[in-house]
């Protein structure tokens, strides 16, 4: 058994010296001692470092004889056998030793080498390698966005021209959110609100527009009724009042824009409840109750109704006093309601082809508004004619009527009365009204002097008296709205039935309010927060907005009268 | 005596102790009493008309959180003084991490949910980036290390590149006898870089155009030598396996700074835009 040592030295001007030699033993020693096969004099090594054994079949096993290692194929290592044939290449200290085979000798070709060759290559091992440096692109993401998201809408605000059209380049990016539909067409033209930087949205901005919007109430009373805010919302007034920013009672106050596309929603109930949960402590002279939840601190409606008919005037009373109203008619809804009444039985033999039902309902006489909110004011010959017809003679083919509203000319027809009708035959309701043939049987027959005494054709519902020195009727107001400062929406409530709320069956007088109390509305209706839902079995959460308005407009219709000598111009 | 040498035995457990363990976990439990005194105030007090940043509580977690995000970013400074003690880096390290975690708290209750294609929600959408890059990396340093030793075993850096290019410095002797086609096979796979590859190659450990296992497959084992080189490119691929295994471990260590550090740096230009666009535009 022999190994063959090639030992390969470069001399300084870099030719190889190749010295070889065999070693005809199965066992060699290396270290930097002198009496080893090979001898590496470097003080890396042991004395005696490793021994090199031929362990037959062509394999060398290699063994470290100290305490310190050896290097194979690049790691380290105490011991280990090796092919010749596939080879490996071993390192001690400075010199690399390459096992190969040839002609079935074992071959060890020296090599002296300086440390690891290839440790410029440390570098790799990051993925720095690999990436861009952090810091850059960190600074180049930072000038990006601080270039295109602040300086350049800065910039371009503050070098805009005076013109409308010059927009603001870039700001859309600080939009927190889009406009409302009100505001929709200021989508994008953010300096038309926010004029200057660093300062909030004025109020003076807003009423550039909304010149009509009035005062809720004169500003001193509106501090006073603030009274004290709790301690978070002090401060920050405090905090924003430093910083200039427009406190309470500045429209941006109620009104937050930038809430999403859509109707800017309804100021919330705790904004009116702040002041009028205690206005009667705070504000101490004030006609309004205390109002914060419409469910548990509202006080009775109070509403407007005609309290002479004769000079028309008005009171305002809460219902809680039973205020009567003096309208100038006589009218008893009861009767005319009463399932088991003579206008009942008379709606029920018109039948349905007629466009009555089993008995006379509330919408035979009171006809919806186009908009479905209230009710159109009541026209005699429309909504009473059916029945109480106005016919008093016939001619051949022609029968005529009298003139509603117009008490001269009632007289002068009347007075022309040839006694022709045929009174004494009672016949189908509505057959005089609108082209039929009827006249009531109740009336004594229509003379002048009859017709006005209660009971004749007019003095059923009017009431004759002298004005000027001339025959005349009563005055009739009949308001179409009685709540000033709320509103009903009779279009929202038509699932309910007009019973549920309006005690009309029972009312025998014209005087009667019929008009449902708080404690009606309750049993639907619950305060903003009470926890109460949209429905579903559960009573309405209703804020103060569904009915009231803060800012006292004129698009809020204000109670109108509907009067038939207005009408007729008399 | 003895109390002296319990404090020296604590002060020796506390050496030892990690940055999430800290002092009985301090920091945890001061970023979840944080956390918790902000939800609870969030769920009881009255946002007109509804929670966003321009509420009192806005503003409060706004300031809040903009000078914590500002505190957290100073350990990149703080990091490169280790000193130890109650104020020492790993305490800082500590605090970094937890009190890193409640900004999702924080800037979220901040925002009162409300999101959008704006500079407000790209400050947001980047703290929430560092975030959870942040958390990554805490997951990283406590899991890969052991993975990292466990395939390195007894060899360093260099011996792992040193180990392919002692199989090269023998695949150039042993493929001396082989045809051309073979040949041009072994100088390709030697000629490929043992740290290229893409940065998705680096952090998936997938290297699916590797030129030494092209090699193995193409080298027709028909003659000894062919064999021989084939042997010594098997042994070059599982020295590259090896490394590569290294290289994806010590990627995915370090590699979630590259997003932590940069989205820190852009998150502060935003920060900066969200807030003097808000009081530029009141």
């Amino acid at each position: 058994m022999a190994f063959r040592i090639r030992q390969i030295d470069v001399t300084a001007t870099g030719r190889e010296i190749v010295r070889e030699r065999l070693v005809e033993q199965p066992r060699l020693t290396i270290g930097r001692a002198a009496e080893n096969d090979l001898h590496l004099p470097d003080l890396a090594l042991d004395p005696v470092h490793a021994e090199l054994l031929d362990a037959g079949a062509g394999q060398i096993e290699v063994k470290a004889l100290g305490p310190l290692p050896f290097t194979l194929d690049g790691a380290s290592t105490r011991a280990t056998t090796l092919s010749a044939r596939d080879g490996g290449e071993l390192v001690f200290g400075g010199t690399r030793i390459t096992l190969s085979e040839e002609d079935g000798v074992p071959v060890l070709t020296l090599r002296a080498v300086v440390g690891l060759e290839h440790t410029d290559q440390a570098a790799g091992f990051s993925v720095a390698s690999l990436l861009p440096g952090r810091r850059r692109m960190g600074w180049i993401a930072a000038l990006l966005i601080l270039g295109f998201l602040l300086a350049l809408p800065i910039a371009s605000h503050m070098l805009r021209g005076p013109s409308p059209s010059g927009n603001v380049i870039g700001d859309g990016t600080w939009s927190p959110g889009k406009l409302s539909l009100g505001h929709h067409k200021l989508e994008g033209q953010c300096e038309t609100c926010h004029i200057k930087g660093f300062v909030a949205v004025r109020d003076e901005t807003c009423r550039f527009c909304h010149k009509d919007t009035h005062d809720h109430a004169a500003p001193n009373k509106l501090a006073t009724a603030r009274g004290s805010v709790p301690l978070g919302r002090s401060m920050f007034n405090q905090v924003s009042a430093l910083f200039n920013r427009p406190g309470p009672g500045a429209c941006s106050d109620c009104h937050v824009e930038h809430e999403g596309a859509g109707k800017m929603p309804s100021a919330k109930q705790v904004f009116c409840a702040d002041c009028h949960a205690g206005l009667k402590e705070t504000l101490g002279a004030t006609t309004l109750g205390n109002a914060g939840d419409f469910g548990t601190l509202h006080p009775e409606f109070k509403v407007s109704f005609v309290s002479n008919a004769d000079v028309r005037s008005r009171s305002r009373l809460s219902l809680a006093m039973h205020p009567r109203e003096d309208n100038g008619l006589t009218f008893p809804h009861r009767l005319h309601l009463d399932a088991m009444g003579g206008a009942a039985r008379m709606a029920f033999s018109l039948g349905g082809g007629s466009g009555y039902g089993k008995a006379l309902t509330c919408a035979n006489c009171h006809h919806a508004s186009d908009d479905g909110v209230r009710f159109k004011p009541i026209e005699m010959e429309r909504d009473c004619g059916a029945c109480h017809s106005l016919a008093y003679d016939k001619i051949g083919g022609t029968v005529r009527t009298l003139h509603h509203g117009d008490v001269a000319q009632a007289l002068a027809d009347l007075s022309t009365y040839r006694g022709a009708m045929p009174l004494t035959r009672r016949q189908r309701p509505g057959a005089f009204a609108d082209g039929g043939i009827y006249h009531a049987q109740f009336s004594a027959p229509p003379v002048p002097m009859t017709a006005f005494a209660k009971n004749g054709v007019c003095g059923t519902c009017h009431t004759a008296e002298m004005r000027g020195g001339r025959l005349a009727v009563r005055r009739v107001t009949l308001p179409t709205r009685f709540m000033d400062h709320g509103w009903f929406d009779h279009r929202a409530h038509r699932q309910s039935k007009c019973s549920d709320c309006h005690a009309a069956s029972g009312s025998s007088s014209a005087s009667d309010l019929l008009l449902p109390g708080i404690k009606t509305c309750r049993t639907c209706h619950a305060g903003e927060d009470s926890g109460a839902g949209s429905g579903g079995g559960k009573k309405f959460a209703s804020g103060c907005a569904m009915c009231h308005s803060y800012h006292p407009i004129d698009a809020i219709p204000r109670p109108r009268y509907m009067a038939f000598d207005e009408r007729k111009g008399g | 005596m003895a109390r002296a040498a319990d404090q020296i035995k604590a002060r020796r457990a506390a050496l030892h102790e990690g940055f999430l363990r800290h002092a009985g976990f301090r920091w945890l439990k001061a970023s979840a009493a944080l956390c918790l005194v902000l939800l609870v105030i969030y769920a009881l007090a009255d946002f007109r008309p509804r929670a966003g940043g321009s509420t009192w509580y806005g503003y409060a977690t706004g300031t809040l959180g903009a000078g914590l995000i500002l505190w957290l970013t100073a350990l990149g400074i703080r990091k490169r003084a280790m000193t130890p003690g109650a104020w020492s880096l790993k305490a800082w390290t500590s605090a970094h991490v937890y009190l890193g975690l409640s900004l999702v708290i924080v800037a979220t209750l901040h925002t009162g949910f409300r999101f959008g294609w704006n500079v407000h929600t790209l400050a947001y959408a980047l703290m929430m980036l560092v975030i959870v890059s942040g958390i990554f990396g805490v997951i990283a340093y406590a899991r890969l290390p052991t993975a990292l030793s466990a395939n390195r075993g007894d060899t360093t850096e260099p011996q792992m590149i040193e180990a392919v290019h002692a199989i090269d410095r023998q695949l150039e002797l042993a493929a001396q006898p082989l045809s051309r086609n073979q040949t041009d096979l072994v100088i390709a796979a030697m000629a490929q870089d043992p740290f290229g590859g893409s940065i998705v190659a680096r952090l998936s450990g997938h290297y699916p155009r590797c030129a030494t296992r092209t090699a193995i497959e193409e080298i027709a084992a028909a003659s000894a030598e062919a064999e021989k080189v084939e042997v010594l490119l098997i042994r070059r691929e599982a020295a590259l396996i090896r490394l590569r295994r290294h290289l994806r471990l010590r990627g995915l260590l370090e590699g979630w700074l590259w997003v932590h550090v940069p989205a820190t740096v852009a998150l502060l230009a935003a920060l900066t835009a969200h807030v003097i666009a808000e009081f530029y535009y009141w």
